[in-house]
């Protein structure tokens, strides 16, 4: 057993666990977007960011970094919290995310982490790209547009469904989401029609086709689901 | 040049400005009014779907958020085309009838209330809604629980007082159970209550506003709205009716669809909002006039006993059959309030209010919609083009203010005439334009789908051309 310090409070951990994995077993709240339970976590959108007191206060992405012995962990100060809500900032302005006729409205991950991190308003210049949507699957659409790289449609084609239809493509803010090497969405010959990645995606990007405003449900949780019954297929 | 003092500005939507020319002998040679602001809601929808539209055009108006909500999801049962459950018809039929009495009701107490009964000559910093509220607190309270109540309706019904995203294309999202109904049928009584005598206080004063009906936009026009296929009254289906000032019904079973071949819209260079007129008829002969005034112009009968019984009075005070002076749009919109509230009654034991099924479910089986509708404002089109998935490609929306362009124009010009003397912009005269353009409620925010507070200015013009005096109403 390793034991260290989450917030001043000295908990236990098994060896290999992450910071976010031991905090959840304690009832400690650590924001995170691109992490969802199931999948591989990657350390993409650096939300779950927190301060390790003795590595000179070093952040370290909570959901990627395994425990050690002795570790001092603050997962909530007014330092990360003024992070995350840049963070998110830079999430909102880098595409067109308009909530009021979203079809995640009120039901969406970067929306409530807004809520929850008090981001109220947007410091920066918006870059307003001008961005496709792709409704040529017959069940499902994609809106480039409400988008935050997150890769989870990514890990849950590879990982969960084994289908690979989900791809990165571009280069930094340029990157995009993509369908096999880039074709429609209703053209892919690997897609498998599944829908996990629609009930992975944190946003309204992904979505079924057919919903409105407000209207789009998900339960991303089917992805822990389906790993707890049968591993991983990658 | 001189100016005058501007004044903080209330209870229109939307940016406007008034301009009188003067001629040589100081006369009222042109008055105008101009919409000044644009939006681009009809280039910003395109790439979203067809889905979206609903909850998306909801949002260029926060008074009628609803009559963008049905027109576009009607727009998009055109683009499904599939049969949309008659329950779903109904249930947005009861939203709609929500949607009338509120915006109607905050028109009439709100925004018109203390023109109307405080008088035009009364200081501006008591003449709204607050001063109403001293004077006249019955009046004022019941004002409020009237709104209250056409709110409520919208809510229990979609979730939320404005900006309900509860109709889709092919129906609605969820259907209404027994205990909302009754929640409905309970404010019922009340609600009748409040519009019986407020439409017996209206008719008692009718003698006071003589002058104001005689010269509040008093002119013979074409009048358009739908109609139900027997005449009667209509809101939400039905066809296309015209009628002249004679009461000559001039083209009857248009269809909404078709409405580009019996609409055409102009374009002038000192205003952003475009000025319909009936093709036939050319522009500008063919100014028609929309909303409260022309429906009761257009139709044969309300369809309820009380509202019917209102109509017949609505008529023979104009000592005819059609009301030209626009001035009586308020007493139109009390009628249609008193009929809504009996319409919504007579719903109330209908099975179908209940019905689980709601919404047809389909795919993109058309690639271009319209949907109409009258909104409390008037006729309502929202006419869209999609690709084969459903992607919105191009948008078309004629906005009920936006068919009173012409109207107000006219509206303006004649109190104008009346009222300007002596070169000089008096309080009285600012009052009474003001109380012209609010007799349509104007919603100048939707109609050129615009956003923003309403400074409407007021610029008198010599004939060399120069500002001779400006102003900002309150």
């Amino acid at each position: 057993m390793i034991t260290l310090k989450l917030d001043g409070q000295e908990v236990q951990a098994r060896k290999g666990q992450t910071i976010l994995e031991v905090a959840m077993e304690n009832g400690i709240r650590i924001p995170t977007l691109c992490y969802l339970e199931g999948l591989s976590p990657k350390g993409t959108c650096r939300l779950c960011l927190v301060e390790v007191t003795n590595w000179n206060g070093k952040l370290v992405p909570a959901c990627v970094t395994p425990v050690e012995e002795g570790l001092e962990v603050i997962t909530r100060s007014e330092r990360l919290d003024q992070i995350r809500r840049t963070i998110l900032e830079m999430l909102f302005l880098e595409r067109n995310h308009i909530c009021s006729f979203c079809v995640s409205n009120g039901h969406c991950e970067l929306q409530d982490l807004a809520v929850e991190l008090g981001m109220d308003h947007v410091t920066f210049p918006y870059r307003y790209p001008g961005l496709d949507m792709d409704l040529s699957h017959e069940g499902f659409g994609l809106d480039h547009n409400r988008c935050v790289v997150c890769s989870r449609c990514i890990r849950a084609c590879s990982e969960v469904e084994g289908a690979f239809t989900w791809g990165f493509q571009g280069r930094g803010v340029g990157t995009m989401v993509a369908i096999d090497l880039g074709v429609p969405w209703g053209l892919s010959e690997t897609c498998t029609s599944c829908g996990k990645c629609v009930q992975a995606c944190p946003t309204g990007a992904l979505f079924e086709k057919g919903v409105a405003t407000a209207a789009q449900l998900k339960s991303p949780e089917i992805i822990r689901e389906v790993t707890e019954r049968r591993p991983r297929v990658f | 040049m001189e100016r005058l003092r501007k004044i903080p500005v209330t209870r229109i939507e939307g940016h406007g400005l008034i301009t009188i020319k003067l001629d040589e002998d100081g006369k009222v040679k042109e008055a105008k009014f101009h919409v000044t602001e644009v939006r681009g809601f009809e280039y910003f929808c395109r790439g979203r779907t067809v889905w979206e539209m609903p909850g998306l055009t909801a949002r260029i108006c926060g008074i009628c958020p609803v009559s963008h909500l049905l027109c576009s999801a009607k727009a998009g049962d055109a683009i499904l085309a599939a049969k949309v459950p008659e329950a779903a018809h109904k249930l947005r039929r009861l939203m709609n009838l929500g949607q009338i009495i509120q915006s109607h009701a905050l028109s009439f107490f709100h925004l018109s209330g203390a023109d109307l009964f405080l008088g035009w000559d009364e200081d501006p910093a008591v003449r709204n809604v607050f001063g109403l509220m001293e004077r006249y607190p019955e009046l004022a309270r019941d004002g409020i629980k009237l709104r209250a109540f056409g709110q409520r309706v919208i809510e229990l019904l979609g979730g939320r007082r404005i900006h309900p995203a509860w109709a889709v294309p092919g129906g609605v999202e969820y259907p209404l159970d027994e205990e909302r109904r009754d929640e409905i049928s309970e404010g019922l009584p009340e609600a009748k209550r409040i519009i019986e005598r407020t439409l017996s206080l209206f008719e008692e004063n009718l003698p006071r506003w003589r002058e104001e009906i005689e010269t509040f936009g008093n002119f013979p026009s074409l009048f358009m709205s739908l109609v139900a296929e027997d005449g009667t009254w209509e809101h939400y289906a039905g066809a296309i009716r015209f009628v002249d000032a004679e009461g000559e019904v001039i083209a009857d079973g248009l269809s909404p669809a078709r409405y580009l071949d019996y609409i055409a819209e102009a374009v002038e260079p000192w205003s952003f909002l475009k000025f319909p007129y009936y093709k036939e008829h050319g522009y500008p002969e063919g100014v028609y006039r929309v909303g409260p005034l022309a429906r009761l112009n257009t139709c044969e009968r309300m369809g309820t006993p009380l509202a019917d019984e209102a109509l017949k009075r609505f008529r023979t005070s104009a000592g005819g059959k059609v009301v030209t002076s626009s001035f009586l749009y308020h007493y139109a919109r009390l009628i249609e309030i008193l009929g809504c509230i009996e319409r919504i009654e007579r719903m109330m034991d209908d099975p179908d209010l209940l019905s689980p099924r709601v919404r047809a479910d389909a795919g993109i089986n058309e690639l271009e919609g319209v949907g109409v509708h009258e909104a409390p404002r008037g006729t309502l089109f929202h006419h869209y083009r999609v690709d084969e998935d459903g992607v919105i490609q191009w948008v078309n929306f004629i906005i009920s203010t936006g068919h009173n362009n012409m109207a107000m124009n006219r509206t303006v010009q004649q109190i104008a005439a009346h009222y300007l003397q002596g070169g000089d912009l008096s309080e009285g005269l600012i009052n009474r334009l003001e109380g012209g353009i609010r007799a349509y409620d104007p919603c100048l925010s939707c109609s050129v789908h615009a956003t923003g507070r309403m400074p409407l200015v007021v610029k008198l013009i010599g004939p060399d051309g120069k500002i001779i005096r400006e102003r900002s109403l309150q």
